[in-house]
């Protein structure tokens, strides 16, 4: 199958449920979407996040209530640089959806969806460890692969592969 | 006789418990987990999991890979299911390329996967049921897993690190006899099923073992985001080969067991289940196995075979530009998910139109499935904690990455 252009106009996608479900509740909240390879990404003002998540968790006509991955990429030295990632499935309508929070890296700090789904946990956790990024409201943020005392985030993109000498 | 006074003893003051470290060296925590038990006499309190002693940073070492490069790193996440890591990588590349893939070489990918979800509950099984106290089951589940990695040395070469798949296809024709081989196996296997229920289901002492023991409801397993059969157990019916099928995996016709109780022992029966349900799959991958080609006919991602690189230019062009740099992925962003044996594993690759990924994360199952240890064990006796690792089936390379 060829690769068909990404969709970006919100007037094509607003008949996603997703889509149409954070429209009506708070149109300034979405930043932006982008339907690609079959795959939804919708992007968040950052405030909105968590209430976002709550909001499509307990949706009456497709809810997205499981939290399938949280992850971060890193777009070094562009600048808003850290785009935080939440893959939503949706259990009984077997959807997915994949939401985006844009960080600057002046301060990476967003809100915690432990609140919503306390399986966040771990997810958020490896964020803040392997990236940097602080989640607001997080019951134990603390380093979970890399030894507490470790110096630096290595998933940036300004950490050299080998580590520092 | 100063030394036989007996010892004096600390008045007991409102703070009754102590902290216990369980692990990393722990033969049950199936490699180097640690779990921090606060406990109260037999009781366990509270319950964290340590982990990150396995860490060796192999998403960031993705990033300094080209895309074929990276498939034998994925074996190494969970080295019970290389061929599912091997499977859900290449799926998402080749979703990244909008590659089309051919039957056989779909209906191949099946029937590996299959075997190798065979091998590794036979792994759980067998380390399970040891841990537990029934040792003879691990004898006989080694018996059967050894025939499994037999077959996968017969088409990779490797037992245990099969890098197998390749984006595009399969590296390899399987060899002659192959098919034989597995028929035959596929034949004999559910007796051996039957062997192993024999010794544990109506068993008086596993059920007491297992038997309402590490519950679990479906609002907590969906809320701590467990997958696969720890999910299934407390009775949510959701399996991504049925429902978000993948790899040709529509073409099957198999059922998903589920049980409602949300106990150890519903985690055992699902997984012997699904043992069965995987033979059933592999006999229909073995019946209508398509013939055909089983690479894509994509000349710069597909390494040309070696017989055409000897002798058509062309190939050989081809060739050296794979291999000395790579082939560019048009940009974009792919979350690709499969059914492990242990539940969800999703990979998401982000590209950024060069031949090197910008971003591979994986999302492994049993890195969410261990948080629900804490709510499985809270509450319940120490020999308990046991039961409940075991039946969470982890793999601790899969954990820390």
């Amino acid at each position: 199958m060829p690769l068909g252009p990404a969709i970006t106009d919100l007037e094509q996608l607003k008949n996603h449920p997703a889509v149409t479900r954070l429209l009506d509740w708070n149109a300034g909240a979405v930043e932006g979407v982008k339907f690609d390879r079959d795959e939804m990404t919708i992007y968040l003002e950052r405030e909105s996040i968590r209430e976002a998540c709550s909001l499509l968790r307990d949706d009456p006509v497709c809810p997205f209530n499981f939290l399938s991955d949280v992850t971060c990429v890193d777009w070094y030295p562009s600048e808003p640089r850290f785009e935080v990632v939440y893959h939503l499935l949706s259990i009984p309508k077997k959807e997915r959806v994949r939401l985006k929070v844009r960080l600057d890296s002046g301060s990476p700090v967003v809100e915690s969806v432990t609140s919503v789904w306390p399986g966040a946990n771990f997810f958020e956790r490896e964020v803040f460890d392997l990236f940097g990024i602080r989640f607001t409201g997080h019951p134990y943020l603390r380093r979970i692969l890399m030894p507490e005392d470790w110096e630096g985030h290595p998933l940036r993109k300004d950490y050299p592969v080998e580590g520092y000498r | 006789m100063a030394h036989l006074a007996p010892t004096p003893v600390v008045e007991p003051g409102q703070d009754r418990t102590m902290i216990l470290n369980m692990g990393p060296q722990h033969p049950s925590t199936h490699g180097v987990l640690r779990v921090i038990l606060e406990i109260d006499g037999e009781n366990v309190v509270r319950l964290m999991p340590d982990i990150g002693f396995l860490h060796t940073g192999i998403e960031k070492t993705c990033e300094a890979k080209f895309y074929q490069q990276v498939v034998p790193l994925t074996d190494r996440i969970d080295y019970l299911c290389p061929l599912t890591n091997n499977l859900c990588y290449v799926l998402a590349v080749e979703k990244l390329l909008g590659l089309e893939i051919p039957p056989k070489a779909q209906w191949l990918r099946v029937l590996l996967n299959e075997l190798t979800r065979i091998n590794s509950h036979l792994v759980w099984l067998g380390t399970h049921a040891m841990d537990i106290g029934a040792l003879t089951v691990f004898l006989y589940c080694f018996r059967e897993r050894e025939e499994v990695l037999r077959m996968f040395e017969m088409v990779s070469g490797q037992r245990m690190m099969t890098s197998y798949f390749r984006v595009g296809g399969i590296a390899l024709e399987p060899p002659l006899g192959f098919f034989d081989r597995v028929r035959d196996f596929a034949g004999y296997f559910p007796e051996k099923i039957d062997e192993y229920e024999n010794l544990l289901t109506g068993n008086p002492i596993w059920l007491m073992r297992t038997k309402g023991v590490a519950k679990m409801t479906a609002g907590d397993a969906i809320a701590l985001g467990a997958t696969g059969p720890t999910l299934r157990a407390s009775g949510v019916d959701i399996d991504l080969r049925r429902d978000m099928p993948y790899s040709g995996y529509e073409n099957f016709k198999f059922k998903v067991p589920v049980s409602q109780e949300g106990d150890v022992y519903a985690r055992y029966i699902c997984r012997v289940q699904e043992l069965r349900e995987s033979v059933e799959i592999v006999k229909q991958a073995l019946d209508g196995m398509p013939e055909g080609p089983i690479k894509a006919d994509a000349p710069h991602v597909v390494l040309p075979d070696r017989e055409k690189m000897k002798t058509q230019m062309e190939s050989l062009i081809y060739h050296f530009k794979i291999i000395t740099e790579g082939f560019a992925v048009p940009a974009g962003e792919v979350y690709q998910a499969v059914e492990s044996p242990r539940g969800e594993m999703g990979y998401y690759i982000v590209s950024d139109g060069t031949a090197k990924p910008y971003r591979v994360h994986m999302r492994s199952a049993c890195f969410a499935n261990l948080q629900t240890l804490s709510k499985m064990c809270e509450g319940r006796l120490l020999a308990d904690v046991v039961a409940a690792i075991g039946s969470i089936d982890i793999v601790l390379g899969e954990i820390d990455r």
